[in-house]
């Protein structure tokens, strides 16, 4: 089939999982319904987190990026990948890890009044910036560095050879790249952040911090108001689809063209900016990585808790993440364009509820949706997980037939041949990367499952969840501790998978 | 015979006008200012460009209809000739099998035989990336080779070797398709390539490419379009 | 013929297992998690039934409203009373007949259609080793230093959170808002469910969090720990209740109506209180498991109707939302 057919079908889907449910939640709803005085006020609130959250994760992201692009030390692979898990741990559990280390009796705070000094509070919208940037940080680390390994090792050779200032190298090299990859960045993170509302209620301290995604739980879950949840669903896809084009707008990145496949070590490597960057490495682990030791660290006795009917629902887990990541790479690869990218984020625009609750409608007249707990998790896994992919894949997919346009057309490759011999090889980095990203957050509960939960097929999250709401809060820590190693085990192992013996 | 018939192309203020007739194994080398248009000219012959009017045929036979796969031509780019990532033995295998399977014994003899006739006899197994840029070039001739195609077109391939190998390199040509009886266009900056490559040579300058003329006799006498490039 | 004979003793397999009458019920998932009651009351009731009783975990009067007439649920188990004013307008479900009169509910119920099955009541939880001395009353809690900390619940997200704002319309009345002014300071922060907010104080977050009366006998009983306890307000503590309720149109009527009348049972009641952390609601003081006996528990208890619930309930979210924006 002619690639376009495909990448219309692609988008095709995508638009249908994502309209459907929220026509078939209107039409349900049978009417539109007036937002209330305090939705304008969350709906403000909402935009002004979602920016600043998105601005600071990845202006940080900036140093640490550059920092990891061109320092080579022992264990920079596993920091690159534990790096990526505060992504992939459930809200819940990640909210409780960030709060051990920032909250009123946190280690900072208890760092703080050992010297004597006055005690900080998280809590405001300081504290829901912060934690969506230790959510997002990594993944913005992860897209930028992919950036900085992609500017080819003969421009950095040319760039080392003419004596360029660090000054020129950023005009030169590091700008433009990061013009063409920052905006995408940016859109992809306003756009988790648009939806967030656990987190940004608890760290927001109470109802100033009241975002549309709330609003949208309230009228689904509790005042059964479809309207309600129908009009801020469609207010919310339409934020990210506008943060999505003016992103697109933004990163008319030319790319940097190709160079051969050789390692060029980089010559940029002066002393005063290695202290700097061994500054930042060090911030950004700490910052990261004590919240997610302290996760670690409760969640050990909690481990021997743990009965099989938690292993089991790991099994399950594992299977959905294995099944989306299938699905969401499949459905990835012919999408992977620009406009592709900005329909692929109507999957995490849209509210998880009303995705789900649409497509409870659309399935219950066919089907039992219980019996489609599984497939139907992991088919929206693999759509919340499309953005992400694409983002990863997209830049590169873009430069390789950019590149290699012309010799196709020479030689007349057939779509299968170009698939499995230039595309998918060449893709390799990028297609592992995000293949770990979307396993392990498919291995994080994505919240449809309300309506579709099966008790025989829990997921792991479901139990985290299960346990905390039975007092069972150790054992509980210990299911989180073991769902943060299957998922950081699936991300590491794909992840990797696509470095090692790459030809490329 | 390439027929180019009242040819034209056009883009903002570029434009570019044709009409000759080459015969088969020419060898035609194409010289002319800088952005004077002779890469747009293999680019309409390849198909990689469409004319705004008239046609390029191949023994009398209309190319226009045709993808640059399915045209008797083959090209040798100034870079991307190979993937980097597949070995010389699976690139020149997408070559001549392009639905990707494995070439069967025959196709892999003829695999064998393109690289020992450009001399890289055992470089089967490595990467483009591991080869000297002579080789590299060797192993991109060896791939048109294979292609086996009576139109060759090669656009400043061999610009960035040192001026020896890029000699080497044209007598190679020069010698496989005469074996071959290809036509060759050769798109050259240096007089000194083309007066050794190609008896012949078309010059492309304010926007019209002319018909080939004896290269010697160009070069001594150029058309005053020429003259300035040539720096007399 | 010998696969027509496997086939033959597989579809006789089959057909036995469909004869087996399923009761489907609908509850919330801390039910059917197997630590919640949900596995104990699956294996009594088929005990008894001879039947298959099924669990359908989820959000229980959403799915139900979506779902309509055409609900294959039999049974509703896990309503709370924000809930029942809208589930008994939809028309979807029948009368409980059950008598009442076996209730040891602190207040007076005479609903037909939703039949408790075990209760508790909003408190704030606090740890006698941090706390040494709780607010002894709610307005002892409002005029408490600024560092006392506590964490509640959204109440538009959360059932706890809004029967906490109910609770302080109870206590409060036209001065909720005034209430909430003052003990806006000393709430830490604001979760979207009840887990959030006890982690966060089993992590030491917080001095005290919005939880049930009930709290403690989980950590008496199953971690042997006393120093969790309920402060308890002489004003009154709002009065939380789960409800079972049966689906009208059922295709097993008898069946549900036997799960019913095994709600009251004395199995399931002695059952409960461990099995949900609640106090059971058809079971006298001595029938308790020990731990539970040892509960402080308020003389007053505070409850609107669903009728009063549903009236001021947007004028307490109003006050509790304007008074924390502040």
């Amino acid at each position: 089939m002619a690639p376009r057919a495909l990448a219309i079908i692609a988008g095709a889907l995508v638009i249908g999982l994502t309209l459907g449910p929220v026509t078939a939640v209107i039409l349900r709803a049978e009417g539109w319904s007036a937002l209330r005085p305090g939705d304008w006020q969350a709906l403000r609130f909402t935009l002004v987190q979602a920016t600043l959250s998105a601005f600071f994760s990845v202006l940080f992201a900036i140093p640490v990026a550059r920092a990891l692009a061109r320092r080579q030390f022992r264990g920079r692979g596993a920091l690159v990948a534990l790096l990526g898990a505060p992504f992939i741990l459930p809200v819940i559990v990640a909210v409780l890890g960030l709060l051990a280390v920032f909250g009123t009796s946190g280690l900072a705070n208890r760092a703080l009044s050992a010297l004597g000094l006055p005690e900080l509070t998280i809590y405001g919208l300081h504290g829901v910036v912060i934690a969506h940037v230790f959510f997002n940080l990594p993944l913005a680390t992860r897209l930028i560095l992919q950036g900085w390994l992609a500017i080819p090792g003969e421009r950095l050779r040319l760039a080392a050879s003419l004596g360029l200032s660090p000054r020129a190298m950023w005009q030169v090299l590091e700008a433009p790249m990061l013009r063409s990859i920052a905006p995408g960045a940016f859109a992809v993170i306003f756009v988790i952040c648009l939806s967030s509302f656990a987190i940004a209620l608890t760290l927001g301290g109470g109802p100033r911090a009241t975002t549309v995604e709330l609003a949208i739980y309230q009228a689904v879950r509790f005042d059964f108001d479809l309207a309600r949840a129908a009009v801020l669903s469609l207010i919310q896809l339409g934020l990210a689809l506008v943060a999505g084009l003016a992103a697109l707008r933004l990163s008319r990145g030319e790319g940097f063209g190709i160079g051969l496949d050789r390692v060029v070590p980089r010559w940029d490597s002066g002393g005063a900016a290695r202290g700097l960057d061994a500054v930042w490495i060090a911030l950004a682990a700490l910052f990261l990585l004590v919240p997610l030791a302290t996760v670690v660290w409760r969640g050990v006795p909690g481990l021997v808790l743990l009965g099989p009917e938690v292993w089991q629902a790991a099994g399950h887990s594992m299977l959905v993440a294995l099944g989306s990541t299938a699905l969401c790479l499949i459905w990835a690869l012919p999408l992977a364009t620009r406009t592709g990218e900005v329909i692929g984020l109507a999957g995490i625009a849209l509210s998880p509820l009303v995705l789900g609750t649409g497509l409870f409608l659309i399935l219950r007249p066919v089907v039992n949706p219980v019996d489609l707990a599984l497939p139907v998790t992991a088919l929206v896994n693999a759509l919340v997980s499309l953005p992400f992919a694409l983002r990863i894949l997209r830049p590169e997919a873009e430069t390789i037939r950019r590149d290699y346009a012309r010799l196709r057309a020479a030689l007349g490759l057939t779509g299968w041949a170009w698939l499995r011999h230039v595309l998918l090889p060449r893709l390799r980095r990028p297609l592992g990367f995000a293949a770990g990203l979307t396993a392990a957050l498919s291995m994080g509960d994505l919240g449809v499952i309300a309506l579709f939960a099966d008790p025989d097929n829990a997921t792991l999250p479901l139990k985290v969840y299960g346990l905390m709401g039975a007092y069972r809060m150790e054992a509980a820590a210990g299911a989180a501790l073991l769902l943060l190693t299957l998922s950081l085990g699936l991300f590491w192992g794909f992840d990797r998978g696509g470095r090692v013996g790459a030809r490329a | 015979m390439l027929e180019l018939d009242g040819l034209r192309w056009r883009a903002g203020d570029f434009a570019l006008e044709a009409e000759m007739q080459i015969a088969p194994g020419d060898r035609v080398a194409v010289i002319g200012p800088s952005g004077a248009g002779k890469s747009t000219l293999l680019d309409l012959v390849a198909g990689f460009r469409s004319p705004e009017v008239g046609r390029v045929l191949w023994q009398g036979r209309d190319l226009g209809p045709l993808s640059p796969a399915a045209r008797p031509v083959t090209i040798l780019f100034q870079d991307n000739n190979l993937f980097p990532h597949l070995s010389i033995a699976r690139n020149l295998g997408l070559a001549v099998r392009p639905d990707g399977r494995r070439p069967d014994a025959a196709q892999t003899g003829r695999i064998g035989d393109a690289l020992a006739r450009v001399g890289l006899s055992g470089f089967e197994d490595r990467l483009p990336g591991s080869l000297s840029g002579g080789q590299q070039s060797r192993a991109a001739l060896a791939r048109v080779l294979v292609q086996d195609r009576p139109v060759l077109l090669l656009d400043e391939p061999f610009a960035a070797l040192g001026p020896a190998l890029r000699a080497e390199m044209l007598d190679l040509v020069a010698e496989v398709t005469a074996d071959t009886g290809a036509l060759v266009l050769l798109v050259s900056h240096d007089p000194k390539d083309a007066l050794r490559f190609a008896p012949q040579a078309i010059v492309v300058a304010e926007g019209r490419a002319h018909a080939p003329a004896d290269t010697a006799t160009l070069l001594d006498d150029p058309p005053p379009a020429l003259r300035a490039y040539l720096g007399h | 013929m010998k696969a027509l004979t496997v086939a033959a003793a597989l579809f006789s397999a089959s057909a036995a297992l469909a004869d087996t009458p399923v009761l489907t019920v609908y509850a919330g998932d801390y039910i059917t998690s197997e630590w919640g009651p949900g596995p104990k009351i699956e294996e009594m009731f088929e005990a008894r039934c001879g039947c298959d009783l099924q669990f359908k975990p989820g959000d229980l009067l959403p799915r139900l409203l979506l779902e309509g007439e055409r609900t294959e649920a039999d049974i509703v188990f896990g309503l709370t009373t924000d809930a029942t004013k809208r589930a008994r307008e939809s028309g979807l479900f029948a009368p409980h007949g059950q008598p009442l009169d076996a209730l040891t509910l602190p207040i007076d119920w005479t609903d037909e259609v939703f039949l408790p099955f075990n209760y508790g009541h909003t408190a704030f939880v606090y740890n006698t080793e941090r706390l040494a001395e709780p607010p002894a009353s709610f307005d002892d809690l409002l005029n408490a230093p600024d560092d006392l900390k506590l964490v509640i619940q959204d109440p538009r997200t959360s059932i706890s959170g809004l029967a906490l704002v109910l609770w302080v319309q109870a206590v409060y009345g036209d001065e909720a808002q005034a209430a909430w002014e003052k003990l806006a300071p000393k709430i830490l922060t604001v979760t979207k469910g009840w887990s959030e907010s006890y982690g966060l104080f089993t992590d030491g977050e917080a001095d005290m969090v919005l939880s049930y009366t009930t709290s403690p006998a989980y950590h008496i009983i199953a971690e042997e720990d006393r120093t969790k306890k309920a402060a308890i307000f002489p004003e009154g503590h709002y009065f939380m209740v789960e409800l079972a309720a049966k689906v009208a149109n059922t295709d097993q009527p008898e069946l549900a109506d036997d799960f019913m009348a095994f709600i009251l049972s004395e199995d399931f009641q002695s059952m409960i209180a461990t099995g949900n952390w609640s106090i059971p609601a058809a079971l006298p003081r001595d029938g308790w498991p020990d731990g539970f006996k040892e509960l402080d528990l308020p003389e007053k208890v505070l409850f609107y109707s669903e009728d009063e619930a549903a009236a001021l309930r947007d004028t307490a979210i109003d006050a509790w939302r304007r008074a924390l924006s502040q």
